[in-house]
């Protein structure tokens, strides 16, 4: 059986930015076989869908969550309390592809930061790109800075870090890396894409789409990929939610 | 232990908890969290003549108890049935049920001919697909439609033959009947009821085919007021669905009239729904000293 449903006690659900909460989870090591990139689909009481979350880390029998009060499923999963046991679904998905002896560029774009910081993880000495809105919505820097890698901070509007796109950024520095790995907003992702197909880098991103049965069973979480020439649609929760860029069709 | 096993059209089922057509693809992720065996049956994920890529996401939105979807019957096509997935799912040691849905009657006869010479269990013809262009519910919506595709497939089908009907219907009972006339075995119901939800910022609809089926516990009263007119107007046996979650809605819409179950959306909150409702039917049964499920079907006493 490669699928189970499991019951973590939940430690702490802390706002850590506007809107962002940081839930961390008591986990056996057991069940840490997590992939960096791969998700956990998480009961809310009274809601009939699960809510997909990116794994943020995976370390110390702690499994951490970072996620973003988006609607209603969120808002309840924010009110959580300690001591809680929380109903969850995972390692679900296909994560990241890490290789030893490459380098990497991480790329994470607002809520899309979090599944960088457990990549970050499997990396040697990443350089981690992170953009954000604002400085209100900055989060995880020294968490990236303690997994050792090379951070680099920019946002919109210039009040934390650098000012402007991390794509900018990317430009700059994309001969530094042999391949780069990104999370974030679509038209980030695909502006990504287009920075390594021209400096023919290898890129992986991760998606995300209106999710049900998170096991590839009901078929809702659709993306339209190119595979052998031909246009077929996938599925965020189990060909996913990691794909080679090359293949998405935006 | 009670006796769970019923019989539909002759097919009998270990127990009555069948998983719904669409919400539970080939079986085999389900696989992954328990063995196949342990469900009644497994109603297979629509196929059509050929392959199909479906909507455009976004196809699942959540509703007040339940969720609209609309997928737009995505598969592989019925060949590619047949050959990949319907010898791993006979291995199974479950009812398999194939699900189809074409665009004209003629390719509801295609498809049953070819399933007609697989080991197939039974074919459930999906006659009230709401998220398609052509073909699905336009033919589950009217008493001669749903008459002249049940007979002209009943004429290609040597399959025991199960209609799945739409509840966006007057007269659901009269297309029941009308169904049965013309040759069906037993019928299946309920499919999702067509509904829409809009972002209210963006104002556009959640679902990118703008509408789309809503299902969950939200419809589960529509369905037994439904069962229930239906076992009323006809002989053939009821699979009863829509909304089923938990073990008490399973015995109440058996009383409304159904014989069998599908279970569909509470797959998408806890997998192993369908497990703990056989396991909660089963206690209710020994703790009512009743014998067989069997025993339960149809028995309303209405005021």
């Amino acid at each position: 059986m490669k699928y189970d449903v499991r019951q973590l006690e939940l430690l702490s659900n802390e706002k850590i930015a506007d809107g962002i909460f940081d839930m961390r989870l008591k986990c056996t090591d057991s069940d840490l076989k997590i992939e960096c990139g791969q998700f956990a689909h998480v009961y809310v009481p009274g809601k009939t869908l699960r809510r997909p979350i990116s794994v943020c880390d995976a370390s110390g029998g702690t499994l951490r969550l970072v996620y973003q009060v988006k609607g209603e499923g969120t808002q309840i999963m924010s009110q959580m309390k300690p001591g809680a046991d929380v109903d969850m679904l995972y390692p679900l998905g296909h994560g990241f592809n890490i290789e030893r002896g490459k380098r990497y560029c991480l790329i994470g774009g607002g809520i899309g930061v979090p599944p960088m910081l457990y990549t970050a993880k499997q990396c040697e000495n990443p350089l981690v790109i992170t953009g954000f809105r604002n400085k209100d919505f900055v989060i995880l820097q020294e968490d990236f800075k303690a997994a050792g890698a090379e951070l680099v901070l920019c946002t919109d509007d210039g009040t934390a870090g650098e000012k402007g796109f991390v794509t900018d950024l990317l430009k700059q520095r994309i001969n530094e890396v042999d391949e780069v790995c990104a999370c974030g907003p679509v038209p980030m992702l695909k502006a990504i894409a287009r920075v390594c197909a021209e400096a023919d880098k290898p890129c992986q991103i991760s998606l995300e789409e209106r999710m049900g049965c998170g096991v590839g069973a009901c078929l809702v979480c659709a993306v339209k990929v190119k595979k052998n020439g031909e246009e077929i649609m996938q599925h965020v929760c189990k060909n996913g939610p990691v794909f080679n860029a090359e293949e998405v069709v935006f | 232990m009670a006796d769970l096993s019923v019989k539909v059209a002759g097919v009998s089922f270990n127990n009555p908890l069948i998983a719904a057509s669409g919400t539970f693809g080939f079986g085999r992720e389900y696989n992954e969290f328990y063995p196949l065996e342990k469900l009644g049956g497994i109603s297979c994920k629509g196929i059509t003549p050929t392959r199909r890529d479906g909507n455009p996401p976004p196809r699942i939105a959540e509703t007040p108890s339940g969720i609209l979807n609309a997928v737009g019957l995505q598969n592989p096509g019925v060949d590619a049935f047949i050959k990949e997935d319907l010898p791993w799912l006979k291995q199974q040691n479950t009812v398999i049920i194939a699900n189809t849905a074409g665009n004209t009657i003629e390719e509801y006869c295609m498809m049953a001919e070819k399933l007609s010479e697989t080991d197939i269990d039974m074919i459930e013809l999906n006659i009230s697909c709401p998220n398609v262009k052509n073909g699905g519910v336009q033919f589950g919506t009217s008493c001669e439609s749903v008459g002249q595709i049940t007979g002209e497939v009943r004429k290609h089908c040597t399959k025991p033959l199960v209609i799945k009907l739409s509840p966006n219907v007057t007269d659901i009972a009269s297309i029941a009947k009308s169904a049965e006339a013309a040759g069906a075995d037993a019928v299946s119901m309920i499919n999702t009821l067509t509904g829409m939800r809009i972002d209210i910022n963006s104002r556009r609809p959640i679902i990118r085919n703008n509408t789309g089926g809503l299902s969950g516990a939200a419809v589960f009263p529509v369905a037994v007021r439904m069962v229930w007119q239906v076992a009323n107007a006809v002989k053939i046996p009821i699979i009863g669905m829509g909304g089923i979650t938990t073990w008490q809605d399973a015995v109440e819409m058996l009383i409304a009239g159904a014989t069998a179950l599908q279970i569909g959306t509470v797959l998408f909150t806890d997998p192993y729904a369908p497990l703990k409702i056989t396991e909660g039917l089963n206690s209710f049964l020994d703790e009512n000293g009743i014998k067989s499920v069997t025993e339960l079907t149809g028995t309303v006493k209405p005021w």
